[in-house]
């Protein structure tokens, strides 16, 4: 047989193959027409949101919308996941949620989501605190890409049973007493540690109360208004970078990477008697420490004031197919009474003015923390909380920059001054 | 004597091609094409799933592109920008290294393990079975198994560092151990899966070797290195390209062993080239210089698998 018939032999056959896989794929992966006019949302959101019982009520009130939850443990997954799902034009959910950290990532390139007020999303500001509202926008005058969920209002965790083995005050208000600033937490955790609890260190990792002290700084961290990245310049970095220094100097941090094994463990086995906690980082706590440890945990004050720390928006991505009961869905689950009904479930603090005034909320407690009044702890600063400017890529500064660098000094690896440096190069990198 | 016949055959049926019926060249056809209508499907899928792949980040690996923004054309400029980039190197060096203190340790055990299976011992189907169940457990479980094994505080592996009166490890911390923790993974994993394949090859020879060779009064051990290693030099050759391609894009044991980022640990000592192709393309958005770390990547494999079939055949002569 000559070469150019072989060829064509080969042709023939891969195009008939092909027409065989082609026609396959047709019958099967075309979507099937929605009996009766049943619709199928779905809400991608990482950790807990809380809305399962959210979710259950409003398809009870819309017979005809079926709603998936998919969820994704960590954010650091989920957002090259999100990104995937926008860049292949498919996969996404119809709500999706976006967190602070990466939301100025995706609204500059706002033709991937919706615009809200397409649908009559207006309506809804009343509902919202100013900033909230602002920053679900893509520009001053751009188009509404999300609706807030939640703030991150700022507060202590802490071990009762860790922190009277070391002769501290367990009571809440006495605890919030013990550190006005954050030099009386630091001279705190050295009687803790001087102490004989069994405990690693006072505070799992300096990283957490980093990004306590950069989220406590009001205006900006790593970019400035116009998204220039002045992490080397401004102040707020250098001096929150010191404090943290400071604490690994001292020798407080029980030195456990959030997120890792030892991290998770710790809970259980008290390698630590104190975390920041967000609101949102309750339910995390709650799960990482297991019902054995039910009452140990208790909730204070953080040094130095409130601060916001996290916080989402739910967006409907442009390739969902049911882009107004889409967003029907996300107006439901951002009303003031579904952001008291998602604290009341998973814990994050609602962006909702009604829903902090709201007394069914401020009188929420927390059975696992001590009875905690958790609504009246962190509802109490929520309005008055001031959002951090956040440039494009202030998630992948803090995590993959200076997060890093703070944990191998905390390993030995680097001296501050040279983990300083490195901080500020690959921030560099990252920003670019 | 055959290939004259077939050729004769076919000369004259060329020669009686003019004359033959319609149903009888049907068949003919059928005969030459059926053939690779059956092989069809295998390139088929490989064209839309393997080289239009390749080809297509090969495209992409010239311009500057945003996963979900614009695209520029750079031209070699994402190449040219890699080969100055110090945290490729780093990734590279990470690679090369786990590669070889996971491969070598990892086919000689293989190595050891399929002479012992290949002797009659007792329950010897059993432990055949056995090697390879590491190899059919899913890879996630591993890696929470193996990241709890080697925590810094809760770690098995430190409590018994500990008991024999060391200090305990921050195995994440150093580049030597978490090195020897990927690599103790990677083992785990796939010693039992070359295990097999050597075993095969060993069945494969011939026993008459052997008993001629015990006759002239060789020891076992002579007998396993003189014989049995030099006939299994393409089953090594085999196993040893295959570590090569898929220890150079390392890429799940140290994602899990470091809590499931990117980073490879504070200052990157254990971040892979695959994990760096993954962090640029898919967290910074980068596409295209992600797309030209794969293409740098896959030429790499290529290099190193030569450079390991020359190595393998020399020592194995």
């Amino acid at each position: 047989m000559s070469q150019t018939k072989r060829f064509l032999a080969v042709t023939v056959a891969a195009v008939t193959a092909l027409g065989m896989v082609g026609a396959c794929s047709k019958e099967t992966a075309g979507t099937k027409p929605a009996a009766d006019g049943q619709i199928n949302l779905v809400v991608d959101t990482f950790g807990d949101f809380g809305y399962k019982a959210l979710v259950a009520q409003y398809q009870k009130d819309h017979p005809n919308v079926k709603v998936e939850l998919r969820s994704v443990q960590k954010l650091d997954d989920y957002k090259p996941k999100l990104t995937q799902y926008l860049a292949a034009g498919t996969g996404a959910g119809d709500v999706v949620a976006l967190e602070e950290g990466i939301l100025n990532e995706f609204k500059t390139q706002p033709q991937n989501f919706v615009n809200l007020l397409d649908h009559g999303a207006a309506d809804q500001q009343a509902n919202f605190l100013p900033w909230k509202w602002e920053l679900g926008k893509a520009g001053a005058d751009g188009p509404l890409i999300g609706l807030g969920t939640d703030v991150g209002g700022l507060a202590v965790c802490y071990r009762k049973d860790l922190f009277a083995k070391a002769g501290l005050p367990t009571d809440r208000d006495a605890v919030s007493k013990l550190w006005p600033g954050w030099d009386e937490f630091i001279s705190t955790g050295k009687k803790f540690t001087a102490a004989s609890t069994g405990a690693k260190g006072f505070v799992d990792s300096v990283t957490t109360s980093f990004s306590a002290m950069l989220s406590q700084a009001g205006e900006t961290n790593f970019y400035d208004r116009d998204n220039k990245l002045i992490a080397d310049s401004n102040p707020v970095v250098k001096q929150a970078w010191d404090t943290s220094m400071k604490m690994v100097s001292e020798g407080i941090s029980a030195k456990v990477p959030t997120w890792s094994k030892d991290w998770e463990a710790g809970f259980k086995n008290g390698s630590f008697a104190v975390t920041m906690c967000p609101s949102w980082m309750l339910g995390i706590i709650k799960t990482n420490s297991g019902a054995a440890n039910t009452g140990k945990w208790d909730v204070a004050a953080v040094p130095g004031g409130g601060g916001n720390w996290g916080g989402s928006w739910l967006a409907v991505p442009a390739q969902s197919k049911h882009p107004k009961e889409a967003y029907e869905l996300a107006k439901f689950l951002t009303t003031p009474e579904s952001h008291v009904g998602a604290f009341k479930e998973a814990g994050p603090l609602p962006s909702s003015p009604k829903a902090l005034d709201d007394p069914a909320f401020l009188a929420l407690t927390n059975d696992y923390f001590s009875n905690a009044p958790v609504g009246k702890i962190f509802g109490e600063g929520a309005k008055s909380l001031k959002p951090v400017v956040l440039g494009p890529k202030h998630q992948a500064v803090k995590e993959r920059a200076f997060e890093p660098a703070m944990q191998a000094v905390e390993q030995g690896k680097l001296t501050s001054d040279k983990a300083w440096q490195q901080a500020l190069k690959t921030a560099v990198k990252e920003a670019k | 004597m055959t290939s004259s016949s077939v050729v004769r055959s076919s000369a004259a049926a060329r020669a009686a091609g003019d004359r033959v019926p319609w149903r009888s060249r049907l068949t003919r056809a059928d005969v030459k094409f059926a053939p690779y209508f059956f092989i069809a499907p295998f390139f088929v899928l490989f064209a839309i799933f393997g080289a239009f792949p390749l080809v297509y980040t090969g495209w992409v690996s010239l311009h500057d592109w945003h996963l979900i923004g614009e695209h520029t054309f750079v031209g070699l400029g994402n190449y040219t920008a890699l080969f100055a980039d110090p945290d490729f190197w780093n990734a590279l060096k990470n690679t090369v290294g786990i590669f070889v203190i996971a491969t070598v340790p990892q086919l000689l055990l293989a190595l050891m393990m399929a002479n012992l299976l290949n002797r009659k011992i007792r329950g010897r189907t059993f432990f055949r079975m056995g090697v390879l169940i590491p190899n059919v457990t899913s890879v996630a479980a591993v890696g929470i198994v193996f990241g709890q094994l080697f925590a810094r505080d809760v770690g098995l592996v430190n409590y018994l560092v500990t008991a024999l009166g060391l200090d305990a490890v921050d195995w994440q911390a150093n580049t030597w151990s978490s090195w020897i923790a990927i690599a103790v993974m990677v083992d785990w994993r796939w010693t039992g899966y070359n295990t097999l394949i050597l075993l095969g090859a060993m069945q494969a020879i011939s026993k008459d070797l052997f008993e001629a060779a015990e006759l002239d009064g060789a020891a076992p051990r002579q007998q396993f290195w003189r014989i049995t290693v030099p006939l299994l030099r393409p089953t090594l050759v085999f196993t040893v390209i295959i570590s090569t391609i898929g220890g150079l894009q390392l890429f799940t044991e140290p994602v899990i062993f470091g809590n499931g980022r990117m980073l490879g640990g504070t200052l990157g000592q254990f971040q892979t080239v695959t994990m760096y192709m993954y962090e640029t393309a898919f967290q910074r958005f980068q596409y295209g210089y992600g797309a030209a770390i794969a293409w740098s990547l896959f030429g790499l494999i290529v290099v190193f698998s030569l450079v390991n079939l020359l190595i393998v055949r020399r020592a194995a002569r």
